[in-house]
């Protein structure tokens, strides 16, 4: 094996359970290995750092073929809110922290949390609406000059 | 596997740098472990998290990740980090002769 990975840039534009969760483990442990790390939220990827919504992450209950639930039970009243609870009670048993509590481990590790400016223009957010972790809300431009020298992941 | 030589003793690692052996480790190998990935002197709190992660390793039998040792060692994940910027369970097991944590949380 040659050469090292120094630094990553992730960025993370979901806003379900299973479109934020990856990124943040990857954040998470790119620094568990020494890896410097920024995780940037853009679109509805956004309401993980959102004072409102970070709390109410919710699994897509429709549109998700890995559910293997007909479109029509997906769409029943209360559906999300059970299969939200049903997949964190099987996180908490393997202790996968819940959202608020993972970016705020994230945070502490060094890593830079970033809105995406555009976005937060689109939703009409400023920085008050978003959580204290947040480093600062920048523009592509700027989160390009952050990411450079490192490896960019989109997820 | 290289061999390397520490406090005056032989001891095997594998390509990472971690013992391959944990009962070859002492604590008199630990400070040239740690200059070695940087640190040049270790603290309370850094002898805190290595005797944290060889008690976890022995009764376990692996090493604690990150959030683990947020939650249990009694020093908090901001502090562990200032104290190993290289990755506190990495570096804190190579320091304590134990093997390379495994878990991606």
């Amino acid at each position: 094996m040659s050469g090292t990975i120094e630094k990553v840039s992730i960025i993370i534009s979901q806003g379900s359970l299973e479109g934020i969760y990856p990124g943040l483990i990857m954040a998470n442990g790119a620094r568990a290995e020494g890896i410097e790390a920024n995780v940037f939220f853009t679109f509805f990827g956004l309401d993980a750092i959102s004072r409102k919504r970070h709390e109410h992450i919710k699994v897509a209950s429709v549109g998700n073929p890995g559910l293997h639930l007909a479109t029509i039970v997906g769409g029943l009243p209360g559906m999300p809110g059970l299969l939200t609870a049903y997949m964190e009670g099987k996180m908490g048993k393997l202790d996968i922290p819940p959202i608020p509590e993972f970016i705020e481990m994230i945070a502490d590790t060094g890593a830079g949390i970033y809105g995406c400016q555009a976005s937060c223009d689109l939703f009409g957010l400023t920085k008050d609406d978003l959580i204290d972790q947040v480093t600062g809300i920048i523009t592509v431009g700027e989160f390009y000059s952050l990411a450079a020298g490192g490896q960019i992941i989109f997820t | 596997m290289p061999d390397v030589t520490y406090d005056g003793q032989t001891v095997s690692v594998n390509d990472e740098g971690f013992f391959t052996d944990s009962a070859a480790w002492t604590e008199q190998m630990a400070p040239q472990i740690a200059k070695a990935e940087g640190i040049d002197h270790l603290t309370g709190r850094h002898w805190q998290v290595i005797r944290f992660m060889r008690h976890e390793y022995q009764a376990k039998g692996t090493g604690p990740t990150v959030r683990v040792l947020g939650k249990t060692s009694g020093v908090p994940v901001k502090e562990l980090y200032q104290l190993f910027p290289k990755g506190p369970a990495k570096v804190a097991a190579k320091i304590a002769g134990i093997p390379k944590p495994r878990g991606c949380i």
